[in-house]
């Protein structure tokens, strides 16, 4: 089978070295707000690794939501995402509920969930499954600040992504941002959303800072909301805020015309 | 030699020999003990019978000629035995009974047989007595009281009248004893659709060579299997230790599969993820696969768009995943029908990766796809309680405490009012839940419910079922 495999590979690599456009939207997928991909030069790479981190512990619902919104979009030709996760995460901030993905938009019969008794064990599922090329997205879920978490694992991880071309999410939840070999780094938190009718909790927002961006500018900050309808990241138009009220009696905007000096 | 023989009492036994140390017995060690050497038989045929408390019998139907002979097994065996320091009696015949018969209670005054050739049983074991026909003592009794001492008696004798009198039992045991009806044994193992296996004249204890070794069986059970237009789903491995030690790794995959390279790398991983590494000890003498399961494996096509490479990458890549961290840790989400949030979804081992039409054809359903999402990422089982303030009678809580954090709730929707499915046995206690969705001044969004209604009793309780992005 890996003979055939190489071969449709190989077929794969030459069409795509005859259409150069189609190549780059396959090495990179986007989020959906142009400002955001702009900044990456297009999109999210594919064969990378992007670490998220939680701004806080109690964010780790904004962080998983914001990975498993960015897998949705990676693994949106119906590719398989496989979620690896510690079990020390599951009793600290509850199990990956299926409905929930589905309700963002990443299709539950597409998932693999992975569960390992310790961060040494996640990494390694992870780096067993970022090698599978047929996979749509990696998400890599260890507890916290593990030791085994180090520039050489990272690295590890980084190179299986550029053999497989499987972007890989590492999310770190209750964990502080260190060097690593990671192409983009993030640190998500929770936004107010914009409110729907009877002042009900609207889409889901984020409040997302780039905190390393190995091509580029990084240290910007979006406010995104995520539409699942459309599966994809909007920047949402600023808060409506209350005006100076217009003055009754004179224009609203000051008048252009110099003032003729009297007498 | 002491004047010893079981059945003795102690008293009488110490009267013999006044310095005799007794043992309680062990049962269960016992049983250890013989389930190890029913391990160390399976070098001998894969079909090997426990008979309690301390007998094995062994189909050696198609095996002999391995061992040069009836004659040459029963010696190799006896031997082995023997080497460990225990006395045994052997014997070979053409029916299980018999055999078991013949070795527990023939002797040489009754005219041994150690190996019975084929149609002879009935001879053999004529002058046996009738307890070797394994009947309860109130019927050995009986027998004995209306004069049929030995197997030969009973054998003369029709066999209607015997089962009147003593129960339709005795012709069956008889006919099985005289040969004349095989039921066969019952294995310990069930007997694999397909086993290979490789011996060594010299045990063999580097990991290098115990590996091409195994790569060597899978080889040889792949052409096998695709003989048969078959693949497997599980693989169990033997490893058997010179010093009679059996050591049996297992591999499942998801999808039927013959390719050596896949099922070594699933050995591979499995023999990397032992806790407790194999321990060659003086080395393996013997190496079986065997393939547990098989399925009907086709020669596949590859489709155009190389979908269906993935698809099996992916499946072998969840078969390698399983080996090394156990299947149970690899799970994939079913739909249930259901509304209890914390029963909608089942997580299933994902080697089968086609559903078996768990989920709906359609995906999973979710209601109203422009509204934010209803269920949250994240769900708590158990729910965790939260103390929280709410107006009465139904309005969302104002502010909530969850692990020492307050939330000040800004916004909220609800409720959505879910009730326990009357229908199941234990849901007559459980109260109905009201399940808002919370927004808190920072912008978490939680999922909260108030267990039971104000005004009923129990006073009602709040707890925070999720968390959503």
């Amino acid at each position: 089978m890996s003979a055939v495999q190489e071969t449709l590979q190989a077929l794969r690599r030459s069409i795509a070295a005859i259409e150069p456009a189609a190549s780059e939207a396959g090495r990179r997928f986007t989020c959906g707000a142009p400002a955001v991909d702009g900044l990456l030069g297009g999109g999210f790479l594919r064969a990378a690794v992007h670490e998220i981190f939680a701004r806080e512990d109690a964010d780790a619902g904004a962080a998983a939501g914001f990975a498993a919104a960015l897998a949705a979009r990676a693994a949106a030709d119906g590719r398989r995402v496989v979620w690896v996760r510690q079990g020390f995460s599951v009793a600290e901030t509850g199990a990956l509920h299926a409905p929930g993905l589905a309700a963002l938009g990443l299709d539950p019969r597409l998932l693999v969930v992975v569960t390992g008794p310790d961060a040494t064990c996640v990494l390694q599922a992870g780096a067993e499954a970022m090698r599978c090329p047929a996979l749509g997205a990696v998400v890599i879920e260890p507890w916290g600040d593990p030791k085994s978490l180090d520039l050489t694992a990272s690295r590890r991880l980084a190179l299986a992504a550029e053999q497989s071309g499987v972007p890989a999410l590492l999310l770190r939840i209750a964990a502080t941002p260190r060097p690593s070999a990671a192409a983009t780094r993030w640190s998500a938190a929770a936004a107010p959303s914009r409110p729907l009718a009877a002042n009900a909790p609207g889409h889901p927002a984020f409040d997302i800072t780039l905190l390393r961006h190995r091509a580029g500018l990084e240290g910007r900050r979006w406010r995104l909301e995520w539409h699942r309808e459309h599966r994809l990241f909007r920047e949402p138009a600023p808060l409506s805020r209350p005006v100076v009220s217009l003055p009754a009696g004179r224009p609203a905007a000051p008048d252009l015309a110099p003032l003729a000096r009297t007498g | 030699m002491l004047g010893l023989t079981p059945g003795l009492t102690l008293a009488d036994a110490r009267a013999r020999i006044p310095h005799l140390v007794a043992v309680d017995m062990d049962r269960a060690a016992d049983a250890a003990l013989l389930a190890r050497l029913a391990d160390w038989c399976d070098r001998y045929t894969p079909l090997v019978a426990v008979e309690e408390p301390d007998g094995l019998v062994l189909d050696i139907t198609g095996c002999v000629h391995l061992f040069a002979g009836e004659a040459g097994l029963r010696r190799t065996v006896m031997q082995g035995l023997a080497r460990g320091g225990l006395t045994v009696r052997g014997s070979v015949a053409g029916t299980p009974q018999a055999a078991a018969a013949l070795a527990r209670f023939g002797r040489k005054a009754l005219g041994r047989h150690d190996i019975v050739p084929p149609g002879e049983e009935e001879m053999a074991v004529r002058p046996l007595p009738a307890a070797a026909l394994g009947v309860s003592p109130e019927v050995l009794l009986a027998l004995t009281r209306a004069g049929l001492k030995t197997v030969g008696d009973l054998a003369e004798r029709p066999g209607a009248p015997l089962a009147a009198r003593f129960g339709a039992d005795l012709p069956i045991r008889l006919a099985r004893i005289l040969g004349q009806e095989d039921i066969g044994i019952s294995p310990r193992r069930p007997l694999p659709p397909c086993l290979v296996e490789r011996r060594f004249a010299e045990p063999v204890a580097r990991e290098e060579d115990i590996d091409a070794a195994l790569a060597g069986l899978a080889h040889r059970a792949g052409r096998i299997l695709a003989e048969r237009g078959e693949g497997g789903r599980r693989f169990e491995a033997a490893f058997f230790r010179a010093d009679g030690r059996v050591t049996r790794l297992a591999v499942a995959t998801g999808r039927p599969t013959r390719d050596a390279a896949v099922i070594m790398r699933l050995f591979r991983e499995r023999l990397a993820a032992l806790a407790d590494p194999l321990d060659p000890g003086f080395g393996f003498d013997l190496l079986r696969l065997a393939v547990t399961a098989c399925e009907p494996l086709g020669e596949s096509q590859v489709s155009l768009d190389g979908r269906m490479v993935e698809d099996e990458e992916v499946a072998a890549l969840v078969d390698r995943l399983g080996a090394r961290f156990g299947a149970a840790a690899v799970l994939r989400p079913a739909f249930v029908d259901t509304h209890i949030p914390e029963r909608a979804v089942r997580m299933v081992p994902a080697a089968r990766l086609d559903d078996g039409g768990t989920a709906p054809p359609c995906g999973w359903p979710v209601e109203r796809p422009a509204d934010p999402p209803a269920r949250p990422v994240h769900l708590f089982d158990p729910p965790q309680p939260i103390e929280a303030l709410a107006e009465v009678p139904d309005g969302p809580p104002l502010r909530f405490r969850w692990r020492r954090v307050l939330h000040e709730i800004a916004r909220a929707e609800g409720p959505e009012r879910i009730a326990p499915e009357w229908w199941r046995d234990e849901a007559g206690e459980e109260p109905t839940r009201d399940y808002y969705r919370v927004e808190d001044a920072t912008g978490r969004r939680f999922w909260v419910f108030r267990q039971g209604l104000f005004g009923e009793a129990p006073a009602p309780r709040w707890f925070l079922h999720g968390i959503f992005a």
